[in-house]
């Protein structure tokens, strides 16, 4: 079998588009919306007010316990018909991003929980409320804990993004299809978009390394 | 440490007085009901076997567990009873006139040693970056530690970490000092110069309570010895009578048991 380099190359410049235009900005802005969504969730998680818990507990349940391609599908071809259209951009950074807020609430809350008590304490001592103590002291430490597993999530996040090919977002994926679907060539293709995205999240697990040492600083090794 | 130097002179004021102060954790009391004065520019240490509530006694006074019953008032200025549910401006107002020692230090360990010691001056008292700086610096000399200003704590001994705790604390400018077994958890290499750190408070007289397991160090440098067991106060008076020749035979059992562990 011979490879046709000539399509590699003219279908090289299509999916560096989708991945440029498509995955890597629609990642991006699911993940920064998709942690917000989840520190609030993990506060929530750990109000003292059980239905504000309760409210937090079945979020986190819900987008768990469903397919991602649910969720999407539900927003996108389901809303309508409850007359809310939500077009396909849009529609895709919703589902991605309530996704992260689900899985990122308990990577957040099981590294706020990791942070001793004695940091709360000493925080209250030298009197700082709880807000203070939470902003200065928990958090930052419990940010340095949750750079690995977030770093996954980010990481799943960008090969998730193909599934919005299924609502039309141009992406990486989507763009491979169409090369594929007129060159009926899929196994280059399909080979081609796989590079791609496995180059991108090399590029990201060695983002994760260097946000591991600069948080690391302070701990002894 | 010029402007933080409490005023000589002035020992009759008490600057902690405790009144009933009563504690349970579910149905276990913990404190009975505990009364303690302490004036100003005295040391008293608080000593007893583990679990009768020494810990406890701190951490209600810092605020940091609310007691079921009793008053404290701290400077003439603060007085809390808590026969009703104190409010978070009282718990603070409490706090705001002590400063705890941590038997484990609880130092931040993701700041520097100078940036652990303004954290409160500067975020919570309001007072300038550099002001608070330059009052870190010279209390930080005068533990020794001047040099250490930029290291992380995992980067210190114990020893050190706990002086740079007591710096910590005087940097809030309290009026009262709380230690809860600032040397339990260092080797015994280390001791002592934290135990120096804690005399020179003394002699230039800071108001202090200490729990501790260290009698020699109680005998010298207290005013008076509480020791404490069951969650009452079993005994308490100048140091040379609790500890050399005490009334009580609870006493007596906990210091001979101290003193001769074997
Ligand atoms: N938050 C809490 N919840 C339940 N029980 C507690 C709590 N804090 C303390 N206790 C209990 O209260 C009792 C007194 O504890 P405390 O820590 O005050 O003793 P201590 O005199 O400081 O002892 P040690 O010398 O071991 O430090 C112990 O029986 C302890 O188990
Ligand atoms: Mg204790």
């Amino acid at each position: 079998m011979s490879v046709n380099w000539d399509l590699v190359w003219s279908s090289l410049g299509p999916m560096l588009i989708g991945a440029i235009q498509g995955t890597i900005p629609l990642a991006l802005a699911s993940f920064v919306l998709g942690l917000v969504l989840a520190l609030a969730v993990a506060l929530m998680r750990l109000s003292r007010y059980r239905v504000v818990a309760a409210i937090a507990r079945a979020y986190v349940s819900i987008i768990r316990g469903t397919p991602l391609l649910v969720q999407l599908f539900v927003i996108f071809y389901g809303l309508p018909s409850i007359g809310v259209t939500i077009s396909p951009w849009p529609s895709a950074i919703i589902a991605f991003s309530l996704n992260v807020g689900g899985y990122a609430a308990e990577v957040i809350r099981a590294a706020i929980l990791s942070v001793p008590k004695g940091q709360w304490e000493a925080g209250h001592t030298i009197g700082m409320s709880r807000r203070q103590t939470l902003v200065r002291v928990i958090l930052p430490q419990a940010a340095r804990v949750s750079v690995p597993p977030l770093s996954n999530t980010f990481i799943s996040l960008v090969k998730d993004t193909s599934l919005a090919s299924l609502i039309l977002v141009t992406e990486l994926f989507r763009q491979a299809q169409q090369v594929a679907a007129f060159s009926q060539e899929f196994m280059l293709l399909y080979l081609e978009a796989a590079v791609i995205y496995w180059i991108i999240c090399l590029v990201l697990s060695s983002g994760q390394s260097l946000l591991e040492k600069r948080l690391g600083r302070y701990v002894a090794h | 440490m010029s402007h933080t130097e409490p005023a000589a002179g002035a020992t009759d004021a008490p600057v902690l007085e405790v009144r009933g102060l009563r504690k349970s954790f579910g149905d276990h009391t913990v404190l009975k009901s505990i009364d303690l004065t302490v004036r100003r520019g005295q040391v008293v240490a608080l000593i007893g076997p583990s679990g009768s509530g020494k810990t406890t006694v701190l951490r209600c006074l810092n605020g940091l567990e609310v007691p079921d019953a009793g008053t404290v008032e701290v400077a003439g200025e603060v007085r809390v009873d808590f026969a009703a549910a104190p409010s978070r401006g009282q718990l603070a107002a409490l706090r705001d006139r002590s400063a705890m020692v941590f038997q484990h230090y609880n130092l931040f360990p993701h700041r520097t040693v100078l940036e652990n010691i303004i954290e409160g001056p500067v975020q919570v008292q309001r007072r300038r970056r550099a002001e608070a700086e330059a009052e870190a610096l010279s209390l930080l000399g005068r533990v020794g530690l001047a040099d250490k200003r930029d290291s992380y704590p995992f980067e210190l001994s114990g020893g050190q970490q706990q002086r740079v705790g007591i710096v910590r604390a005087l940097a809030l400018r309290p009026q009262l000092l709380l230690f809860d077994e600032p040397t339990s958890a260092l080797d015994p290499e280390l001791v002592g110069d934290v135990l120096t750190v804690i005399k020179e408070l003394a002699d230039e007289g800071w108001t202090m309570l200490i729990v501790t397991h260290e009698l020699a160090f109680a005998r010298q440098v207290a005013n008076e010895v509480i020791f404490m067991d069951g969650g009452v106060v079993v005994e308490r008076g100048h140091p040379d009578t609790v500890l050399r020749a005490p009334r009580q035979e609870r006493t007596k059992q906990f210091v001979d048991r101290l003193l001769n562990p074997f």
